[in-house]
């Protein structure tokens, strides 16, 4: 059942042909998206994004303000949210870390939005100007609580642009914060990035309930697993609270409605992760070795795996745009035909985790980690891919 | 004929005495009389007291009382939506 | 308090009258003004006999009537703690937000939908602690919010911590031994950070808290109102100090009212005077004008001001 989109709106389409780098990139997106609300605070390498939204907005129509922290970022863009705007926050590692909270408060209330994490070299402080892809985990399991959010990793300024679009979209479609992990080398990479006309760009609008106020249910579903909104003003007189909360959107604090709730939040992702899932695929028919990777270490695997095959060996290509939720399906279906796995990342080891999770034991895993501040060497997981395919 | 009327929602009283003790024409005690949650809620001991100034309704941290300044003895319709948790006032001078 | 056990016979007659349904006694019976405002199917609330919150809110509604403030156009935001609860029980578009955080959530709706009248109504822990630093530069911004900081000295929903504002030698559950911590004088503290409204009352001050309620409604920017009310069941107990009614009692004793006076006077000590009153009341441009007057000179033709908000309905 796909979302029902609209065309986006022209004032926000930068329509064109564009040397810009992918910081700039995400920005340009958001705004096609319809996003006219930004809450930041300044953290290396993400601040170009809402440095260029404060300088867009304010001749697009919107506003951008720069909180006095991310836990006041945060939360402002959902307020923002609740106001009727499309809102987001940028950050990296640090901010990520603070915002945690809120995070799992939009989950939990089901406030549409996104936060874009420009992942840096950590932990703590860590390396602020260089690259890491090691909030990965942090991105599924930040926050407390059972809950699910949806993440997604572009790997050049071109998808900054294309795939926060989508993330916008996703987080209207299933009201759920949805995590936009790039990475500095995708934030501070100028490449051509293409801006179609706005009739050309699908974007899906708010889940705004049609109901009566005698009707309406804040939390209430019947049978789609994602409720219908209400905006402050419109005069439903609802209620919004992170604790656990009944339909009518009230405290009720029972196991049998903690149940009800927490569940919902799981399975309106889970049941839908087979048609969320996006990845890029190459070569997997017949494939021995298959190299799964995101963001800007696709970049490099690709060069590995030219590399290999141009040595014979039979790899295939699985490049992970939608990294949470994780696609179980598709690891699991390959690792009943290939030998292995091989997953290269800017860390000591996290989606290899979930790769060798879902492949179960069918086939085996290799991780080729870096400890992040630079790129993998492609002969580093070339050798890997050699040793994988023995 | 007295100048207000007071209405008290018994079970929501928890006895505080906040309007027993602000009311500036002395209508109010605490009863002997326990509600479902043990609590003794006020009664009016005074009604020909009351100016229907509703401080005991603005002090009332539990919404359980107010009063209001009688306009008509029989007008109808004055509550206006029926509250069916307003019970009371248990008067005393009616018993 | 008189609880004057009569005898069991009549007991036993006021126990039958209760038992029974006692609507045909009162054919009409009064309503409560606050009543269209609470949600109702959520009565009785959690707080204790004799907290001062639910008197704050008679007083909130009062306002809301006298101020024939647009009810459509309203928002409250809430924190966590005691007075967080607020939001739950008013019919309002309300938010329960996170510990300290109302007022950047509060600050998001103001500014994604100007036309809303917002208030935030939260504790002093909520608001002076955890939340001290968004308190201070939404009164720097003057945000145009209403902020309504029920003080009852202490962290109470989670069992009677030191809150910034518990005033010296005070027992709590974290200080044991007496708080020997200054406490914050939060009408100063708002003033020096930019608030165009400040003003303290107790919750024994009703109808001046409802006017100040009304007042600050009609004000545009950052307003803030203390209002010093009991909690029976942790500070006024592990502080000997009586329950509920004892607090109010004292409050109307202690109480000095003092308009305009300097805020920097105002501090509270545990058994000293409490000075209420209006201290602070004065003209500056709230956020949106400022923001609005500096895009227009920037950008002149090129400024966009914000679409209104419609829901893109689906």
């Amino acid at each position: 059942m796909k979302a029902h989109t609209v065309k986006a709106d022209p004032h926000g389409v930068l329509t064109g042909t564009h040397f810009m780098d992918g910081d700039h990139a995400c920005c340009e997106g958001a705004l096609a998206a319809g996003s006219r609300f930004a809450a930041g605070y300044p953290i290396t390498p993400s601040t170009e994004v809402v440095e260029r939204f404060a300088s867009r907005v304010p001749m697009v129509g919107g506003t951008f303000i720069q909180m006095e922290d991310e836990l006041a970022a945060s939360i402002t863009l959902q307020g923002a949210v609740w106001g009727g705007a499309k809102a987001f926050t940028v950050t990296s590692g640090p901010g990520f870390s603070l915002m945690m909270e809120h995070i799992g408060y939009a989950a939990m209330t089901e406030t549409p939005c996104v936060f874009v994490d420009v992942q840096r070299g950590g932990p703590s402080t860590g390396l602020p100007t260089l690259p890491a892809q090691a909030d990965m985990m942090q991105a599924r399991w930040g926050s407390h609580g059972d809950y699910e959010i949806i993440a997604l990793c572009p790997n050049s300024p071109q998808e900054c642009f294309d795939l926060t679009i989508k993330a916008f979209n996703l987080a209207e479609e299933f009201r759920v914060p949805v995590m936009f992990m790039m990475d500095e080398v995708v934030g501070h990479m100028t490449e051509k990035v293409v801006i179609p006309p706005a009739d050309q760009i699908e974007v899906v609008p708010r889940k705004h309930t049609h109901k009566s106020v005698e009707e309406y249910l804040p939390y209430g579903t019947n049978g789609d697993q994602v409720p219908e909104m209400a905006h402050a003003g419109d005069g439903y007189n609802f209620h919004v609270t992170g604790l656990t909360h009944d339909e009518r959107g009230y405290p009720n604090m029972t196991p049998q409605i903690q149940d009800k709730l927490v569940r919902r939040l799981q399975t309106k992702i889970t049941d839908a992760a087979d048609r969320i899932a996006m990845f890029e695929e190459e070569e997997l028919e017949g494939a021995d070795v298959v190299v799964v990777s995101y963001g800007i270490t696709s970049r490099v695997a690709q060069r590995a795996i030219g590399m290999a095959r141009d040595r014979g060996l039979r790899v295939g290509k699985l490049r992970l745009i939608t990294a949470w939720p994780f696609p179980d399906t598709k690891i699991r279906g390959l690792a009943e035909t290939i030998k292995a796995f091989v997953v290269p990342e800017l860390n000591l080891g996290q989606m290899v985790r979930e790769v060798q999770r879902a492949a179960g034991g069918k086939a085996k895993t290799y991780a080729v980690s870096h400890a992040g501040g630079g790129v993998h060497n492609p002969e580093d997981i070339l050798k890997v891919i050699v040793e994988a395919s023995r | 004929m007295p100048k207000g009327r007071v209405s008290i929602v018994v079970e929501r009283c928890k006895a505080c005495g906040f309007c027993v003790e602000f009311c500036p024409s002395h209508v109010l005690e605490l009863s002997s009389a326990f509600n479902s949650k043990g609590y003794h809620p006020p009664h009016v001991v005074h009604p020909e007291k009351c100016s229907g100034c509703d401080l005991c309704g603005m002090y009332c941290p539990d919404f359980a009382i107010c009063a209001s300044k009688v306009v008509e003895p029989k007008k109808a319709g004055a509550a206006g939506s029926s509250n069916e948790k307003n019970v009371g006032p248990v008067q005393e001078g009616e018993k | 308090m008189s609880d004057n056990c009569n005898d069991d016979l009549d007991n036993d007659f006021n126990n039958e009258l209760l038992k029974n349904d006692l609507v045909h006694l009162d054919l009409n019976p009064v309503e409560n003004p606050v009543e269209r405002f609470l949600r109702s199917d959520r009565v009785p609330h959690i707080w204790c006999p004799g907290c001062g919150i639910g008197t704050t809110v008679n007083s909130f509604a009062r306002a809301l009537i006298d101020s024939k403030i647009d009810l459509g156009s309203l928002a409250l935001v809430s924190g966590i703690g005691c007075t967080g609860r607020v939001a739950g029980y008013v019919k309002l578009d309300s938010f329960h937000t996170t510990h300290g955080r109302a007022i950047p959530f509060a600050t998001g709706l103001k500014l994604a939908n100007p036309k809303l009248n917002v208030v935030v109504y939260s504790g002093d822990g909520d608001l002076s602690a955890i939340g001290g630093n968004h308190l201070i530069h939404a009164a720097r911004r003057n945000i145009d919010l209403k902020v309504i900081c029920v003080n009852n000295l202490i962290y109470a929903m989670t069992g009677g911590q030191t809150a910034p504002t518990t005033p010296d030698h005070s027992t709590t559950s974290t200080n044991p031994y007496g708080v020997f911590e200054p406490s914050f004088n939060l009408p100063h503290l708002v003033e020096a950070a930019g608030a165009v409204y400040v003003a303290r009352w107790t919750t024994y001050h009703v109808r001046q808290l409802s006017r100040a309620i009304s007042e600050a409604f009609n004000k545009k920017g950052f307003s803030f109102i203390e209002v010093i009310s009991p909690c029976p069941t942790l500070y006024q107990r592990r502080n000997k100090l009586g329950d509920g009614l004892d607090a109010m009692r004292d409050y109307k004793e202690k109480s000095k009212v003092r308009n305009g006076c300097p805020t920097s006077e105002v501090g509270m000590t545990m058994t000293g005077e409490i000075i209420v009153g209006k201290f602070v009341d004065r003209e500056r441009p709230d956020y949106q004008t400022m923001m609005r007057a500096q895009f227009n000179q920037s950008l002149g033709d090129r400024f966009v001001e914000q679409q209104e908000m419609e829901p893109v309905c689906s």
